[in-house]
């Protein structure tokens, strides 16, 4: 059910988002979605592929550090206080968020978000026991198809 | 304790008297005590006398003040290698006060205070007060470092002696120093002008506007400080930076100070004379060229100083002064021609995957680390920079030890 994240290393200087989208883009490699947080330094681009193996591979070639980290997709209902009703059944299991960001495709009236926890199955078990959509991989990659 | 002089303003004190001194007078003055302490350090200090017999000069060749050039110089290496006592010229029960230097390379250098020498320093320093405008009824809080350092204690007994309230805080503390600055109104400050740069910072994120303050002067030194943060610090407060000099080797602080006019440290020449040098060939320049400073102690006995090669790179400006001291101007001190720097050193860690974290937190933490790290193994205060992988340069061939960027 997790989903493999690919994290880069980028100084905060005008230019470097560019080198890596530049690296994966020549190998024809599409991102689903990425999030970017900074510093007054540096930041971490965070980036979800379909094939995030020959992406590394790609991005380290290109001479980056890359981390891999397994976060979770979780389906949020696109509407008023759809993203609080998941927001409370992790605060019930006090469950911390680390980061999150959003997919920019949804299906019907349901957005698709990227959660980073501490403890990702303890997550997902909570999650599911409350009867909230846990989207893998493999779903994922075929809806960014639609 | 009732004032008996007349009081003719600010910067006016009876012990500023010599910065007055007509200057046939002053130079007789000089060349008296050059010869007393000359023969002072012959009689008392073997190193000394080692030197002038190996270049067969007598104490009796000193006829002007230009045959100082005969004299061999003194390098803090003598007070290195005849650590801790081997250069005093009074016996220990005629010392009162003893103080060292922060050696970061192997041992301190010591130095040592008859109670002649500590009036003495105590003189300068009010001078040094009513230069910066300084007088009785003035609150002083003396926030340099009490203890083996010159710089405390100096300034304390100064403070005492110009007839002001002095407020012994030491360094460190910022936010009680503030409280203080603010609570018991006080008027003037001493410490180094990076410290009152954070004083100044600290201050706003504590809602104390310094403008609103009594504070008036600031009497800066113990590091070499430029133009910039002098218009930084008057622009952002309503104080009157001056820049004050001294080294433990000669005295201490009070050696020269900041007048009024803000252009160029007089000397405190009747105790302190002054010469500047060419570092290289070590041959005397004349006034206004500019070269390393040398000073010699006229007055000190505990200690004599002969020929004191500070490193400190200056020239003296032989112009009156607009203040109508008659004792002569050195340039502010902007560099220095050996291996002391103030520096600030920034190192940079290239992020490899064993460091990486997709976390914010987690890399900024690292970086916490590794600067902890780096002062307790070199004792050296660092900025940590996380750099991309391969970016720093590799050295090629012999490693680039100094990247100056002082003038960027």
């Amino acid at each position: 059910m997790k989903i493999h994240q690919l994290s880069l290393f980028l100084e905060n200087k005008p230019g470097r988002l560019g080198g890596p989208l530049r690296a994966l883009a020549k190998e024809g490699i599409n991102i689903l979605t990425l999030s970017l947080a900074d510093t007054e330094q540096f930041a971490i681009l965070r980036l979800i592929v379909r094939d995030w193996r020959k992406s590394q591979e790609v991005l380290e070639k290109a001479g980056y550090a890359v981390a891999t980290t397994e976060v979770v997709a979780v389906e949020v209902a696109d509407r008023p206080g759809g993203l609080v009703a998941l927001l409370d059944i992790l605060d019930q299991k006090q469950i911390n968020i680390e980061y999150m960001y959003a997919f920019t495709f949804r299906r019907e009236d349901r957005a698709v978000m990227v959660f980073r926890f501490e403890n990702p199955d303890a997550a997902i078990q909570a999650l599911q026991a409350s009867g909230v959509n846990v989207v893998g991989g493999m779903e994922l990659f075929e809806r960014a198809e639609i | 304790m009732t004032q008996y002089w007349d009081d003719l303003g600010d910067g006016y004190h009876p012990a500023s008297a010599p910065d007055y001194l007509p200057v046939p007078q002053l130079r007789e003055l000089q060349l008296r005590k050059l010869k007393n302490v000359v023969n002072r350090a012959y009689d008392h200090v073997p190193l000394f006398r080692q030197r002038m017999d190996e270049r067969g000069v007598k104490p009796e060749a000193i006829r002007s003040l230009p045959d100082v050039a005969l004299l061999p110089f003194t390098e803090k290496t003598d007070l290195r290698d005849t650590y801790p006592f081997g250069l005093f010229a009074s016996p220990m029960d005629e010392i009162v006060r003893l103080h060292a230097s922060s050696g970061t390379t192997g041992k301190p250098i010591v130095v040592a205070y008859t109670q002649e020498d500590v009036a003495v320093w105590s003189s300068v320093m009010v001078r040094t007060f009513a230069c910066c405008g300084l007088h009785r009824g003035d609150i002083i809080q003396n926030s340099y470092g009490y203890g083996l350092f010159t710089g405390g204690l100096g300034m304390h007994y100064g403070a005492e002696a110009l007839g002001a309230t002095v407020i012994p805080m030491s360094g460190g503390n910022t936010e009680r120093q503030i409280m203080v600055l603010r609570d018991f109104g006080v008027t003037a400050i001493c410490c180094t002008p990076s410290y009152f740069l954070h004083l100044m910072e600290a201050a706003g994120g504590m809602g104390v506007n310094l403008k609103e303050l009594p504070l008036r002067a600031g009497a800066f030194g113990a590091e070499p400080w430029t133009e910039a943060m002098r218009d930084r610090i008057q622009g952002e407060t309503d104080i009157k930076a001056y820049d004050i000099y001294g080294l433990s080797e000669i005295i201490g602080p009070g050696v020269a100070s900041e007048c009024a006019a803000q252009t160029g440290l007089h000397v405190f020449e009747d105790h302190f004379y002054p010469e500047i040098i060419d570092p290289n060939t070590l041959e005397p320049l004349p006034d206004g060229q500019e070269g390393e400073l040398v000073l010699t102690t006229l007055s000190k006995r505990a200690m004599p100083m002969i020929r004191y090669r500070t490193r400190d790179i200056a020239s003296i400006l032989p112009e009156p002064c607009p203040c109508g001291r008659a004792v002569r101007r050195i340039t502010r001190i902007g560099r220095r021609s050996d291996d002391m720097f103030i520096i600030r050193i920034e190192v940079q860690v290239e992020v490899t995957p064993q460091i990486l974290s997709d976390r914010i937190r987690a890399l900024a933490d690292t970086q916490k680390r590794l600067e902890k790290s780096i002062e307790n193994i070199v004792s050296l205060r660092v900025n940590v920079r996380l750099v991309e992988p391969q970016t720093i340069a590799r050295s090629e061939g012999k490693a680039r030890r100094l990247i100056d960027k002082r003038n960027e």
